[in-house]
């Protein structure tokens, strides 16, 4: 499976997420600068963490209307998987691609460390890895995490099945405590919590792995199928 | 300020204006005697920049030459950006500690952001990639609104810089302490990563060859913030507010980017960010270094505002610019990469053979100074020395074991005191894992960073304990230097050098000059004991207001290598079973100790003593005992002694206590601050091994199931302590005291 890791200024997370495709998936994996890209030949694209233009306007805002977003939509437009992580996660929420905002974390400050997470809906093709209800740990590093919507927003979330990661004991404030959604289709994921940064045992987790692992397998499966 | 170009030369001497910005009467007529004339206006600010201490060193490098600098391993020792050590495999690691003492006194969310940027500065403009942060603060007593706010905002500030940087801020530390209330100190440490044929240096060599300007636009902040560093904290020090930077991570994340893709050109020749003294420095500096001149048209330099006139240009401390020399002719292709990440590079100028700096402005010449005069020839000055005077008396006391009558309440106290209580609230607003490097995250005694790729990881610490250089410099200094290699050791690396961060008060003081001087003897015998070098290092002086020195606080930041991953070792005990082993006798040692900070409320009496040659040697066993495998956890005994190391001990792993049996004094085993000591836990079934590698660690107990801290003594029940409990109080103590 082909990523791209598409990198705009400010973003930080980007070489995180291209190590974790690449070196410990064994996928192949690209980073992508945002200005003259091209993401047809991508099957998945993966929205880094940081502070994609200082997080300057509202975190995420600014690249959101860069031209390679547009390029996203028509990606996740054609059922093609996208990954918004933190940053990523506000860009795609910015962009109108998931439902809702981020807002700053409630008690303001900044926090980095790791979080237990309860899988909601292992039913995507991020999560089939997982059990439903299985407490995965993931570090967590933002400011502004507070995932926030409207209760007709949140009604439709829990209908749909859409809200994938719930926080175990809720460190930001979020709605329901929300750490990850998925779009309706069931191809654009956004999550605050860092899988990238829980691939190997050594730095604390690798229960992300099986994250990046379920995609891979998924997007084999349903290529597979597709070309029989 | 604005109207500086129409002060006159005569004026300036006549109205002795140049003491303002920090020059003597005597520093004056050496320049005249260096320009053959007086000085205009630019030029007298240019050499009280340069001539401060802040750039100098000028009262602090005779004491400085006394490092040991030198080692087969030292690829880069002090003198450039950042110092450099190998680490074999092509790969070397670059690291540097910076202080931001005085803006963050003014501004502390400011003022310590860009001393974050500065270092990181300092790292990335050799080359490396930045991969680590440490920090080293100082406050006064947690007790005034003042010093929470500045804690607070100081804090915010790192974490703003350092996180959006994209850096992690993998660990630290932070005394409390009130002869720090009115003056707080921010010191800074970057770590970056590199291979030997990327080394940059900052030279402008090559004649003719282009000066680039790149990064941020010239404004007028920061303006003297080297003159305001070397000088005592005033009391109406707000009014300095204009003379503090303002930061820009964003815009320094990408100025690493684009400095870190150009180091692959050959065009580049060399290097510099523009740090303290702004455009003068970097400028002299490089043209110094490589033994020629430049001559810069300041026209051509991105303001931020109108109408600058060259004494602000050159003076500013904008953040976020670089001075780089490029080959004549291939300019385009450094600027095209700049521009790929939306940042301005611009010729302002070339290099010349003449050994001259020269400034032009609006077709004027604005400055002309030979630039040995600048970098290389500001005066030095050997400072008058008188030992302190409480130093005779705090030698001749007596040495007496403090009265305690609960062993148990007390732990229970230790634990909340701010030093030794849980930094969480602190680290856990900084970013410790970006660049999924972090194998052990802030909260230990030392932090390691594993480098991708290879089978080796490093292991950083910051340290000092003040309090002892206070009572007794030498032997201060000394300890500060051993524990910075205990903590790096008890992480299963070995030390392989050092960067000082040396913060005093007034050094035309005698006493604060003989405690300086001292500090620097007892660190220069560790180093060379220890065998760690040191490569690089800040000096900030002057850390003192109304009359009142700060304890004398020279930080030592110390990195090491782990030879394999295998190494690492945690500073907690893991599972329960394991044995518990202490290293090292305790003695009546509690001159300087967090016990009498809270029997006493202040210090006095000897600093614990050390034995470089034993600590050498416990050093060099526990990391062979490591190496081979036979250490599940180690720790160093410090603030607080055994009873705070023991109860850290059982914080970070759920569920388990520990049962030990001590003998002797109660209050010496538990509390003493002895030295060169060591707290260790072994498999039952590594005990032999390990008993014949450590010849002086002792057995004292059991790591257990059961949650609870039990210390027995002669048959009676001593301590028993829910951990719980106690991990409670520990947590709670910061946040708490900032309510």
């Amino acid at each position: 499976m082909r990523f791209a890791v598409v990198v705009f200024p400010g973003s930080n997370c980007d070489r995180d997420m291209y190590h974790a495709v690449k070196d410990v998936l064994g996928e192949e994996a690209e980073l992508v600068w945002y200005e003259n890209s091209n993401l047809a030949d991508y099957d998945g694209i993966l929205l880094p963490g940081g502070f994609s233009y200082g997080d300057y306007l509202r975190s995420g805002a600014v690249a959101a209307t860069s031209d390679v977003m547009k390029q996203v939509k028509e990606h996740a437009a054609k059922g093609k998987p996208v990954l918004g992580v933190c940053n990523g996660f506000q860009v795609l929420t910015e962009t109108g691609l998931l439902p809702g905002a981020l807002m700053r974390n409630e008690k303001l400050s900044f926090m980095c460390h790791q979080e237990e997470l309860i899988v909601e809906n292992n039913q995507t093709m991020f999560t089939t890895g997982y059990t439903k209800g299985e407490v995965v740990r993931f570090p967590i590093a933002h400011g502004e995490g507070n995932y926030f919507c409207d209760a007709q927003t949140l009604a439709d979330l829990q209908t749909n099945n859409q809200i994938v990661l719930t926080y175990r004991n809720n460190p930001n404030g979020s709605v329901a405590d929300i750490a990850g959604i998925i779009n309706k289709e069931g191809n654009v994921l956004g999550m605050m919590p860092h899988p990238e940064r829980a691939v190997e045992s050594l730095l604390g987790s690798d229960d992300g792995l099986t994250l990046f692992k379920s995609l891979v397998q998924n997007w084999r499966e349903s290529h597979y199928v597709a070309n029989a | 300020m604005l109207q500086t170009h129409k002060i006159s030369p005569e004026q300036i001497e006549r109205e002795k204006l140049y003491q303002d910005m920090g020059l003597s009467d005597q520093e004056f007529e050496l320049i005249q005697k260096i320009l053959g004339r007086l000085p205009n206006f630019t030029e007298t600010g240019i050499f009280s920049v340069m001539w401060s201490e802040h750039c100098s060193y000028k009262t602090s490098k005779p004491l400085l030459k006394k490092f040991p600098t030198k080692a087969p391993h030292v690829l880069q020792g002090p003198g450039e950006g950042a110092g450099i050590i190998d680490i074999g495999d092509n790969q070397a690691v670059v690291f540097k500690i910076e202080s931001h003492n005085h803006p963050s006194a003014v501004e502390p969310y400011q003022g310590a952001a860009t001393g974050v940027g500065g270092i990181i500065r300092d790292v990335f403009s050799m080359g490396a990639r930045p991969i680590a942060l440490m920090n080293s603060l100082r406050f006064g007593n947690l007790t005034t609104d003042r010093v929470k706010y500045l804690f607070s905002e100081v804090v915010n500030g790192i974490a703003g810089y350092g996180n959006c940087v994209g850096v992690p801020t993998v660990g630290g530390e932070v005394q409390f302490d009130d002869s720090y209330e009115d003056n707080p100190l921010v010191n800074a440490m970057c770590i970056g990563l590199i291979n030997h044929d990327e080394i940059q240096k900052g030279i402008a060599a090559g004649i003719g060859n282009t000066v680039l300007y790149a990064g941020a636009p010239t404004g007028r902040d920061g303006i003297h913030g080297a003159t305001f560093a070397s000088d005592d904290l005033a009391e109406d020090s707000d009014k300095d507010r204009p003379a503090v930077q303002v930061g820009d991570p964003f815009m320094e994340k990408l100025l690493i980017e684009a400095c870190l893709e150009v180091i692959h050109s050959d065009a580049l020749v060399g290097m510099q960010d523009m740090g303290a003294a702004g455009l003068t420095s970097s400028a002299s500096e490089m043209a110094s270094k490589a033994g020629t001149g430049m001559e810069m048209n300041l026209d051509l330099v991105p303001q931020r505002e109108q109408n600058m006139n060259a004494y602000e240009l050159m003076l500013s401390e904008s953040q976020e610019r670089m001075l780089m020399v490029v080959k004549k002719g291939r300019e385009q292709e450094i600027i095209d990469v700049f521009e790929k990440y939306g940042l301005q590079a611009v010729a302002v100028g070339h290099v010349v053979e003449e050994k001259v700096f020269r400034i032009t402005q609006h077709g004027e010449v604005q400055a002309e100074i030979p630039v040995d005069a600048l970098a290389e020839e500001a005066p030095v000055y050997h400072m008058p020395s008188a030992e302190a005077h409480y130093y005779k008396e705090f030698q001749a006391m007596e040495t007496e074991v403090p009265t305690v009558e609960n062993h148990a309440e007390m732990l229970k106290q230790l634990l909340q005191q701010p030093t030794i209580a849980s930094k969480e609230w602190v680290y856990d607003q900084y970013d410790s894992m970006v660049q999924t490097n972090t194998v052990v995250t802030p909260g230990s005694d030392a932090a390691v960073v594993r480098i991708k790729g290879v089978d080796k990881a490093l292991a950083i610490t910051t340290d000092c304990n003040s309090r002892y250089i206070y009572l007794d410099p030498e032997a201060g200094g000394k300890i500060a230097v051993a524990e910075a290699a205990r903590n790096i050791v008890c992480s299963g690396a070995r030390p392989l050098g050092l960067t000082d961060g040396l913060n005093f008060g007034n050094p035309t003081n005698p006493e604060v000059f003989w405690q300086m001087e001292k500090s620097v003897e007892g660190m220069s015998k560790a180093c060379s004991e220890l065998g760690t070098p040191v490569i690089s290092g800040n000096v900030s002086l002057y850390n003192q207001s109304k009359g009142k020195a700060i304890f004398p606080t020279p930080i030592v930041g110390m990195v090491g290598l782990h030879e394999s991953l295998a190494h690492i070792t945690p500073s907690f005990f893991q599972v329960a079973g394991d044995l518990i082993y202490v290293i090292g006798e305790a003695k009546e040692e509690f001159g300087g100790s967090e016990l009498q900070n809270v029997l006493e409320g202040t210090y006095s009496g000897k600093a614990p003593a050390i034995d470089l040659q034993v600590e050498a040697r416990r050093q060099m066993k526990l990391l062979e005992a490591i190496q081979q495998g036979m250490v599940e956890s180690a720790h160093d005994l410090a603030e607080g002694g055994l009873a705070v190391a023991l109860a850290e001990s059982v914080f970070n792993v759920l569920g388990l206590g520990i049962d030990v049996e001590l003998d002797g004094d109660l209050t010496v085993q538990l509390f003493s601050e002895t030295q060169s000591r060591f707290l260790v836990s072994v498999k039952p079934e590594n005990k032999e091994r390990f008993e014949s590698v450590m010849i002086d660690a002792v057995q004292i107990g059991v790591v257990t199931a059961d949650e609870q801290m039990v210390v027995h003594s002669n048959g009676h029940q001593i301590i028993r302590e829910n951990v719980e409990n106690l991990r409670e109080l520990w947590k709670g103590a910061i946040p708490c005291l900032l309510k």
